[in-house]
């Protein structure tokens, strides 16, 4: 089968998971021999030649073509100069911000012209990057007839599918790896939203990163439940990691890693920390990442007095990542909403028992974990302390998390995801 | 005769490298060498070797009319012996003039006269005689707590280890309707004369003296001499206390302050009846007018005059009191790093860049730390602090055994 799939970014240049999603799903796609035009706004010529690459900035739009016109009318509301930025919490925002007024190329006439040179990022005109994304969407559904179903990422490349499937009448899968209700809990940015369900909408299928995403958009987009399946993801490699990596504090280790931000639940780590420390002394917490929640746990962890047991490391990266898990006694992801999350799978590969958030997705294909809900910092407490103390539970957690995680390949998600294609082209026809 | 008393801080701390969670329990240096060594050798160049010589000329010329004294950090003390001996053998010409008074202070410019008599005593002790070793048996009589902080139960403590007078700021909250030009006491030992700081004056050249936007910029020393002669009469003395980077580093050369301190005495002499004084000088000669009530501990920072540019946020006051929990048992080991680190990690400045009142004196804050915030200076700290408590229970273990 031949797929035309768009998406935002593709490793190695990539700020978020979904980057890390895609390329997965083009492995697994690939070893069930489909080809894949991968379209992305920006490419940078050292991606993996895995699929039929289409950067988004080459292609010349023809604005001759009518039907381009009523799409682009359809689309002109998303123009209006929104300061939106959809992943990144406010002090981030502001760096992306401040990178994209330097980086900004003057936008009239850069939106006439035939060729749009996309930064790729989630910057300052993000919106008008995913309006004109649809636009070529659209030219490159009418220049290749050469595919049978089109399949978009998230909301970014959701009206580019949509231009995409108006142009083509080619049926169109819209994957949801994360919903704006994750990003931003209840205060949700309604143009977001909006593109959301709209894509869902116009979708013939909808995929979803885990059962919980599912829920979201069956509940809070109305789409129907009949049209929804769920695809966990995979880890890309999941051989064991043996790190000769040493501790070198006498102290048990127990490591919250990713962005400090609302949805992470960075607070009831801290709060739970506070009551295992209080019990057992031989402990040390470890909160690595940075986001805008940051400075609000560094107080918190003084107003608390519990400094000298609980470190922050900052942003890490490359070996360092791999460092932290090595040496952790215990991970916790305690995600308020987490469509899938993948750094708990990443943890097991380093044999780190792992206790993880019920409102997270992985928390659906890990069962040698323990799961607790975000907010209750007592059972999140008492959990660590057992790992911590009862060698039996977190050695089975080793032994049977490594072997669970032999399970979650993207191959396995792709032949799943074939027989959505085949299913969806069926009901097409 | 009437007289002006410049009292001079001089000091730098040792501060910390970038210390990362991954050095904890493994890298047991912390002290950042390289800017350490090129802060001193900078300011050394902008400052304290020209001051000196200054000063020096100075005094020669005034056959000892001019004098000045200085409270020289431990901290210092042992940077110039490893970056600036240059720098040191000019304090060591200055000493031995005759005309320059040295002040005892806590060898590591710390905080611990809040926390610990003990501690307090016992950086006392080190920093006199560090001063012994290094000024040719130099014996100080005067006090000179950190940043100025004083109270009464400090200036109790003082007059303990048999000092005869102490500096503090003649902060406006304490002194009401009073004049810092006066001599005072302890309330709780009188025998502890206290000399007060008139900001007025001393914040006009350490702070405004540069300042294209004040009114009364430049300040020129006829300017000077002017408000110095409006002081009354019966005002005896005048406490010109400061910084000593407010030479070359504060305001630096360019703003002609080299100038202004050139032929300040000059103008004093010729123009006023007051004259220079050390401060044990001013103490012996000038009785003393009364009590001064300081419940309350005062210093000479911000618009507050109080400690919370050190002390009082939740990262300054975790960072503080984990610190001294230690203090029992570094005491109970006899380790040559241990008690160095222990002397370093106490210096004040590391709480002073935990200060988060960003909005009043932030200004003055960031320009005097090496970090980008409050919150990365608290971590970088913890992290060392972490490490340093790791090392102690090693050490501990090992006596115990």
């Amino acid at each position: 089968m031949r797929v035309l799939m768009f998406g935002w970014e593709f490793p190695p240049h990539i700020s978020g998971g979904l980057g890390t999603a895609c390329y997965g799903l083009v492995k697994g796609l690939t070893y069930h021999n489909q080809d894949i035009i991968f379209v992305v706004p920006k490419l940078w010529g050292d991606e993996e030649p895995m699929a039929d690459f289409v950067n988004a900035s080459d292609v010349s739009i023809d604005y001759r073509e009518k039907k381009f016109k009523s799409i682009w009318k359809n689309l002109t509301y998303l123009e209006v100069s929104s300061f939106l930025v959809p992943y990144l919490g406010p002090e981030e925002y502001k760096k992306f911000t401040d990178y994209a007024i330097h980086d900004r190329t003057d936008v009239d006439e850069s939106i006439f012209s035939t060729k749009y040179e996309f930064s790729g990022k989630y910057g300052k005109n993000l919106m008008e990057e995913v309006s004109r994304y649809a636009l070529t969407g659209a030219q490159i559904a009418r220049d290749r007839s050469d595919f049978e179903i089109i399949h978009a990422h998230d909301w970014l490349s959701f009206p580019a599918g949509i231009a995409a499937k108006e142009i083509s009448g080619k049926p169109l899968v819209a994957h949801v790896h994360a919903t704006e209700f994750d990003r931003s809990g209840e205060t949700v940015n309604q143009i977001v939203y909006d593109i959301e369900r709209a894509g869902m909408h116009a979708a013939d299928h909808v995929v979803a990163v885990s059962q919980l995403t599912r829920n979201t958009i069956i509940k809070k987009y109305g789409v129907p439940a009949h049209k929804v399946s769920v695809l966990h993801n995979a880890v890309l490699d999941a051989s064991i990691i043996q790190s000769n990596f040493q501790k070198k504090v006498p102290e048990k280790i127990v490591t919250f890693l990713g962005r400090i931000t609302f949805q992470k639940g960075p607070e009831y780590f801290v709060e739970a920390a506070k009551k295992v420390i209080d019990r057992d002394p031989n402990v040390r917490f470890v909160m690595a990442g940075s986001g805008d929640l940051l400075n609000r746990m560094i107080d918190r962890v003084a107003e608390l007095r519990i400094a000298t047991k609980f470190n922050f490391t900052g942003f890490l990266k490359g070996k360092d990542v791999d460092h932290m898990y090595a040496i952790s006694d215990v991970y916790v992801m305690p995600s308020v909403s987490e469509p899938f999350g993948i750094s708990p799978l990443e943890a097991v590969r380093h044999n780190t028992p792992v206790i993880i958030s019920k409102q997270s997705g992985v928390a659906e294909v890990l069962t040698n974990a323990i799961k607790i809900d975000f907010w209750d910092i007592d059972a999140m407490a008492d959990a660590i302390f057992a790992l911590l103390h009862y060698n039996g539970i977190s050695r089975m957690f080793k032994e049977l998390g490594s072997e669970e995680l032999k399970k979650l390949k993207w191959e396995h998600v792709a032949a799943k995801l074939v027989t959505v294609y085949e299913k969806t082209l069926s009901q097409k026809s | 005769m009437r007289t002006i008393c410049f009292y001079f801080q001089v000091h730098q701390p040792f501060r910390l490298k970038p210390y990362r969670f991954f050095d904890i329990g493994e890298d047991h240096h912390y002290w950042d060498d390289f800017s350490n060594r090129s802060i001193m050798r900078k300011v050394a160049q902008k400052c304290y070797l020209p001051m000196n010589a200054l000063l020096l000329d100075l005094i020669h010329q005034y056959n000892g009319g001019f004098k000045v004294s200085f409270s020289i950090s431990g901290t210092f003390m042992d940077q110039m012996q490893a970056y600036a001996p240059d720098v040191l053998e000019s304090f060591q010409k200055l000493v031995a003039t005759g005309h320059v008074e040295l002040l005892n202070e806590t060898f590591s410019h710390s905080l611990a006269s809040l926390k610990s008599k003990d501690e307090f005593k016992n950086l006392v002790y080190q920093h006199q005689s560090k001063i012994k070793e290094l000024f040719n048996g130099y014996t100080p009589k005067v006090f000179r707590n950190t940043e100025l902080i004083y109270s009464d139960q400090i200036g109790a403590m003082v007059a303990e280890l048999g000092y005869e007078g102490m500096l503090t700021e003649g902060a406006k909250h304490i002194l009401g309707w009073k004049s810092p030009n006066y001599v005072y006491v302890n309330s709780i030992e009188p025998k502890l004369k206290i000399l007060l700081k008139n900001f007025r004056l001393s914040d006009d050249i350490a702070f405004r003296f540069g300042n294209k936007a004040w009114d009364d910029f430049p300040l020129t020393t006829d300017k000077f001499v002017n408000w110095i002669n409006a002081i009354p009469k019966e005002e005896e003395t005048l406490n010109l206390f400061m910084d000593y980077e407010t030479f070359g580093e504060h305001q630096w050369a360019e703003t002609g302050i080299f100038e202004f301190m050139k032929s300040l005495p000059e103008a004093v002499f010729s123009k006023t009846d007051f004259g220079f004084s050390t401060p044990s000088e001013v103490i012996s000669k000038i009785p003393p007018v009364g009590k001064i009530h300081v419940p309350i501990p005062i210093s000479w920072a911000d618009e507050e005059r109080d400690l919370t540019a050190w002390l009082g946020n939740d990262l300054q006051d975790e960072a503080f009191d984990r610190l001294y929990d230690l203090e029992k048992l570094v005491n109970t080991i006899d380790d040559e790093e241990i008690k160095r680190d222990w002397k370093y990690l106490q210096t004040s400045d590391h709480f002073y860049y935990m200060c988060t009142k960003f909005f009043s004196d932030g200004d003055i804050h960031s320009y005097f730390s090496p970090y980008d915030s409050p919150y990365d200076a608290f971590i970088n700290y913890m992290n060392v602090l972490s490490d340093f408590m790791i090392r102690l229970k090693e050490k501990s273990n090992l006596v115990s055994i």
